[in-house]
């Protein structure tokens, strides 16, 4: 139970309200309870307006009305608690996922990279709505039930002491095999789960390997294999409701033991005159008023435990620390960078990594200088510019961006003043605009223009029905390859960034274009630095220095004239680019 | 969001019969069930009667004896009661769990069925969540859904007929809310699913922002935006929020409504009963009987409405399935396959034209990924096949495996052409080695004899150790019983290739069919896999990808590929002698290895 502690800071701010909601409780029982009592009242009335060949309507009539009006209130009453318990539980839901999402952003790169998103989304919906039912029926089927309790026993007492103690035998009875059985259950599907985990891993594989299944002709084989989980899952599925189907009908059966009892004994006393027939017929209603408080509490035990379950994975995120964050340290007078670069003697290790990615890094960028970055795949071009945002922090060396340690930057001026096109082109489903836009604030139509000029994607966004404001992804049009890069091109362009990195962002371009964003980039990009990673020698071939990564260290450095004649790795590939080309126009 | 458009249509007589047939082989069961719910509606609905005895016969004669007779028949009933009721409660699942085993292994059998073309197009993912997830949704149509449904009907006539028969005119009053109770229910199932539709396109909506934003976190915090989509979020966060609070107040409206409707019956059977208790017509036992029988016919007719959502779920689910099951992606087999019993392992292509998407019209020429293609290759010798990237190559393995149907020309094994002989015969004497190997979870053993127990131990040990598997395997906790997790994670690129490698040997194949991997190893397993390789060439027909000098150089015959077309073909040397494609492909590709074999990628 201990993690639900957590949620004290939430509960606290909606104090008012939750405290109005545990008053309707207590109102919406006290109206409810009193109402058996007057249909005792009105059954004496009854019973004796017949004996006594009297008129009795006008008095019945009054208790009638009086349960009806008490109904009303209490139905009042409970409108209320739903209206602030359960209203409240959504509200701390809500605050809930803010948090986690605003925590989420906090945390850096590498924490990504080794959580599964699938394992991130289902921490945000299933595990926050199973806190959401500690805070909503968590609270108001308790409170209920103990007030519940506490008045119905109250006026059970109070009428005949001696009935009362007959009649509840059963009823802790129910309560105990409720949070028994509920815990059974509980065990048991999880069992259950877990074998549907195998079955959807079990089909998973299949369904992948089903190019191996059918060259080897195992069809039949895999067929067995699933019949075979496929039934462990149905014999699974038969304990648990073999468990569960006994809940009702020994509810019913504990539950018509207390009627017995009560009917028999009451009818006893009343045979005997010590109890009249309308407090036994109010008697039957009150404990038909508590079936439902006994069977609530083993549930909601079962409720809070899942709850505390869901809060604890929740804190284990929410409590990991940002690895990459502002320190003491940082010096927040810095508010520019100009971006001049420097690696000294840089090496970089990723976490639990026996190999370092990156080892004594020397290089240095002065601002207005264009570096290209080649080397084969996995040499560590990605990591070496993911540094410079600081998506990494540097294991080993210095970095300095004007003479400055990174360090000391802070993160938001330093990244502010960085344009970066990822590998991986990521656009969000929004309009072209509002990604174009993303990093900026400016409104501005000529630098959108300017953006989608420079990057070569505003000829054919002009030709969608909806221009700039054409949605991409699912619920609009699906983008091209090259056209997703160019589009991150402009995002990067329209921040007007000091460093503007691009990682093998053109790959996907064909090679006229391509020289012609390069041709623009290189007017716009003139007195600020430019990181160009690519596999393309056309790409690469004009820039400043060309640096060539080779196992995480340069191997080699130098213009594009000066490394063709070193006839070296640079070389190699200059020499295999050429021969691809020939080969394509075979 | 897609799907929960097709929410909303609760009923459609097509699917419902043909969910139907599914519950016929249980036939008898459901009758079972429909018999038991028979039986415990009526005990249920004989309570208030004994209540009745109780008070009006007993208690008011002053009968003890008779007192306790009525008890203990009251209890003895609740007991029997109980035991019918959990026996229906079981019997119910037994049914649902039955049936939706028996779809799920349909629609695994279909799967089993479809061609890789189906595949293709498919995303797997959506393919598991109709193997799993729409067939569950179907459990509880089947189980609590129908059976209950006659359960809650019958329920509801047993209360009926004793309400009117111990006193219809009490009875008439009483159920007199029941319309104002209809009406509230359908109004309030209208609001609920309103608001049920706007929560699930909310949370949808939640959901596919934190995808999206959780996936481009890299992009988000590089461009500073996080408090704008923090921002953002909230916005749809608050939306999701609303949408369960305008939810909440119909719930919040409707219990209690519920409840007071209920009140105001109570007081109506008060005010009628004092109305009429001087004609002697109503007695206090009946009044109390009412009471209950009041308290009792709530349940049903609220369960009846809460199967209306179960049959919503289920008419989606089905229809997803269904679509499925009738997707006839399949190969064109012959009614009667030529016998394929031997094969010596002559293979030809005679003109074959492949396209991977035909336009059914025929209309426009399609995409061809293979034009015209013809060669032969006689039995025991070994063929290789290069070309550039996207020249073709894989998928002449895929047609040779007949994982495709062509759409003209011939291929040919042994003068046969494949079209007329099963599939299944067919790929039995074709061992295929992808690049990518695919080891499925369990352990070593399983993943070479891939569960053939025609394949005895000995030979699996033969395989391992003539492809040099054997080595490592031993070196493994339980050797050949070692674990292997799920796509082989916990072995090297190297390992597992050498573990496909005795796969295809276990089998032992007529024709081999490799697509060697370009993944780079360390140079002794690089040693290794050449080594495997040159034996298992031997003895028998190779079609290989070739990726590897070695293996080009002791082919004896390389077929060059070029966007779809043979363009060169002859070995090693006279190719290099044309000085055309192979030429440039030697020096992109191969060229290398001559100087540090073993290459380095």
């Amino acid at each position: 139970m201990r993690p639900l502690l957590r949620l004290k800071p939430y509960l606290l701010r909606y104090k008012k309200k939750l405290l109005l909601g545990l008053l309707t409780v207590i109102g919406s029982n006290v109206f409810t309870i009193v109402q058996p009592m007057f249909l005792g009242k009105a059954v004496d009335e009854l019973k004796r307006g017949i004996e006594m060949h009297t008129f009795v309507s006008s008095d019945l009539l009054m208790w009638a009305g009086l349960i009806v009006g008490f109904a009303l209130i209490a139905g009042v009453f409970t409108f209320l608690t739903r209206q602030t318990i359960i209203v409240v539980s959504r509200h701390i839901e809500y605050d809930l996922r803010n948090d986690f999402l605003s925590h989420l952003q906090k945390l850096s790169y590498s924490y990504f990279q080794n959580m599964p998103t699938g394992d991130l989304m289902a921490h945000a919906t299933n595990d926050i709505s199973a806190v959401r039912n500690v805070v909503g029926p968590g609270i108001m089927y308790p409170s209920d039930t103990i007030v519940t309790l506490t008045f119905v026993l109250f006026m059970m007492f109070m009428s005949d002491w001696q009935l009362t103690l007959l009649a509840l035998i059963p009823m802790p009875l129910v309560s105990f095999a409720v949070y028994k059985l509920s815990k059974f259950v509980n065990k048991i599907f999880t069992a259950r789960q877990e074998q549907f985990s195998l079955l959807t891993t079990r089909a998973q594989e299949t369904l992948s390997g089903v190019r191996v299944v059918r060259a080897y002709v195992r069809e039949t084989y895999e067929e067995e294999r699933f019949r075979k989980l496929s039934y462990e899952y149905l014999k699974k599925n038969l304990v648990l409701a073999k468990v569960q189907s006994i809940m009702w009908p020994l509810m019913f059966v504990l539950v018509g033991f207390s009627l017995v009892i009560t009917i028999y004994f009451g009818g006893l006393k009343v045979i005997d005159g010590q109890m009249t027939i309308g407090t036994l017929t109010a008697f039957t209603a009150y404990l038909g008023m508590l079936i439902w408080p006994m069977i609530a509490f083993g549930w909601v035990a079962n409720l809070l435990q899942q709850g505390a379950a869901s809060m604890g994975r929740l804190a284990a995120i929410m409590d990991s620390e940002p690895e990459i964050k502002d320190t003491e340290t940082t010096d927040h007078s810095i508010e520019n960078i100009h971006g001049t670069i420097e690696f000294r003697n840089v090496s970089f290790t990723h976490k639990n990594a026996a190999q370092p990615t990156l080892k004594n890094i020397n290089l240095k960028i002065e601002s207005g200088m264009t570096v290209a970055v080649v080397g084969y795949t996995g040499t560590g071009k990605s990591t070496l510019v993911n540094l410079i945002p600081r998506l990494y922090d540097i294991t080993g060396g210095e970095l300095f961006i004007d003479g400055i340690d990174i360090r000391k930057i802070p993160l938001e001026v330093l990244r502010s003043n960085i344009g970066f096109v990822p590998q991986e082109t990521f656009l969000f489903s929004e309009t072209i605009a509002e990604n174009i836009r993303y990093g900026v604030d400016n409104n501005l139509e000529e630098d959108l223009n300017m953006a989608a000029e420079i990057s070569q994607i505003a000829k054919e966004v002009m030709e969608f029905p909806k221009q700039y404001e054409t949605m991409i992804g699912e619920r609009g049009i699906t983008l091209s390859g090259g056209q997703k890069q160019r589009s991150s091109i402009a995002r990067a362009i329209m921040r007007n960034p000091k460093i503007l990195i691009l990682d093998d962002a053109l790959s996907a371009v064909d090679t006229y274009t391509e020289e012609r964003i390069l041709h623009r980039l290189h007017e716009f990009m003139k007195d600020r630095t430019s990181i160009i990673i690519s596999h393309r020698i056309s790409t690469v071939k004009d820039a400043d220095l060309i640096v060539v990564l080779q196992n995480g260290e340069i191997g080699e450095r130098g213009t594009h004239d000066e490394l063709v004649a070193i006839n070296g790795i640079y070389a190699d590939l200059h020499r295999k680019q050429l021969l691809e080309q020939q080969l394509e126009e075979m | 969001m897609q799907e929960e458009e097709i929410l909303g249509k609760a009923y459609d007589a097509r699917l419902m019969r043909r969910l139907i047939k599914y519950l016929k082989p249980y036939r008898w069961h459901v009758a079972l069930g429909i018999v038991l719910s028979l039986l415990v509606s009526a005990m249920e609905a004989v309570r208030p009667t004994f209540t009745k005895i109780a008070v009006d016969t007993n208690i008011a004669q002053n009968d003890k004896q008779g007192l306790l007779r009525t008890a203990a028949l009251f209890l003895a009933v609740m007991v029997v009661r109980g035991f019918i009721q959990y026996a229906n409660a079981y019997l119910t699942q037994w049914i649902g769990q039955r049936t939706i085993f028996d779809l799920r292994m349909e629609v695994f059998q279909h799967l089993q069925r479809l061609s890789l073309k189906f595949y293709d197009q498919n995303p797997i993912g959506r393919l598991i969540t109709r193997l799993t997830n729409d067939v569950e949704v179907l459990n509880e149509m089947f189980s609590s859904g129908i059976v209950m449904v006659f359960s809650d009907v019958f329920t509801i006539i047993g209360i009926f007929y004793f309400m009117f028969t111990m006193n219809w005119k009490l009875a008439l009053v009483t159920l007199s809310v029941l319309p104002f109770l209809f009406y509230g229910t359908f109004l309030f199932r209208k609001k609920a699913r309103e608001t049920y539709r706007d929560v699930r396109i909310q949370i949808a909506r939640i959901n596919t922002f934190m995808q999206e934003h959780i996936t481009g976190m890299l992009v988000d915090q590089i461009f500073n935006r996080e408090k704008k989509s923090y921002t953002k979020f909230t916005t749809i966060n608050a939306a999701h929020r609303d949408a369960n609070i305008r939810s909440i107040f119909y719930y919040a409206v409707f219990y209690p409504g519920v409840d007071l409707i209920g009140a105001v019956a109570v007081g109506l059977i008060i005010w009628y009963a004092g109305h009429n208790a001087l004609e002697g017509v109503v007695t206090v036992g009946t009044v109390m009987a009412f009471i209950q029988f009041n308290e009792m016919f709530w349940r049903p007719i609220r369960d009846l409405s809460e199967k209306y959502n179960i049959l919503q779920t289920a008419m989606a689910s089905s229809e997803r399935l269904f679509q499925l099951l009738d997707d006839k992606t399949t190969l064109n087999i012959r009614q009667n396959p030529e016998p394929l019993e031997h094969v010596r392992g002559d293979i030809e292509f005679r003109n074959v034209w492949f396209s991977y998407n035909p336009p059914s019209d025929g209309a426009q020429s399609p995409e061809w990924v293979l034009k015209n293609i013809s060669f032969s290759i006689q039995q025991g010798q070994t063929v290789a096949i290069v070309g550039h990237t996207g020249a073709g190559k894989t998928t002449i393995i895929n047609l040779l495996s007949r994982f495709y149907d062509i759409q003209q020309g011939e291929i040919l094994i042994d003068g046969i052409n494949i079209q007329h002989v099963n599939p299944h015969d067919l790929r039995k004497h074709i061992a295929v080695v992808l690049q990518d190997v695919f080891l499925f979870s369990g352990d070593i053993q399983n993943n070479i004899h891939l569960g053939d127990e025609t394949i005895s131990q000995d030979r699996i040990k033969a395989a391992a150790r003539m492809v040099g598997a054997n080595r490592f395997i031993e070196a493994l906790p339980n050797g050949y019983n070692a674990e292997v997790k799920e796509r082989g994670a916990t072995l090297s690129v190297g390992q597992k290739q050498l573990l496909s490698f005795a796969r295809a040997l276990a089998f032992n194949p007529r024709i081999l069919v490799l697509d060697e991997a370009t993944s780079s190893v360390d140079t002794e397993t690089e040693l290794l896999i050449q080594q495997a390789i040159k034996k298992m060439l031997v003895g028998r027909t190779s079609i290989v990808i070739a990726h590897r000098l070695s293996t080009i150089q002791s082919a004896d015959k390389i077929i060059v590929l070029h966007k779809g077309e043979i363009r060169e073909m002859g070995n090693h040397q006279e190719l290099l002698a044309l000085n055309g494609i192979y030429r440039k492909l030697y020096e992109l590709q191969y060229k290398d290895q001559e100087t540090k074999t073993p290459r380095q990628s």
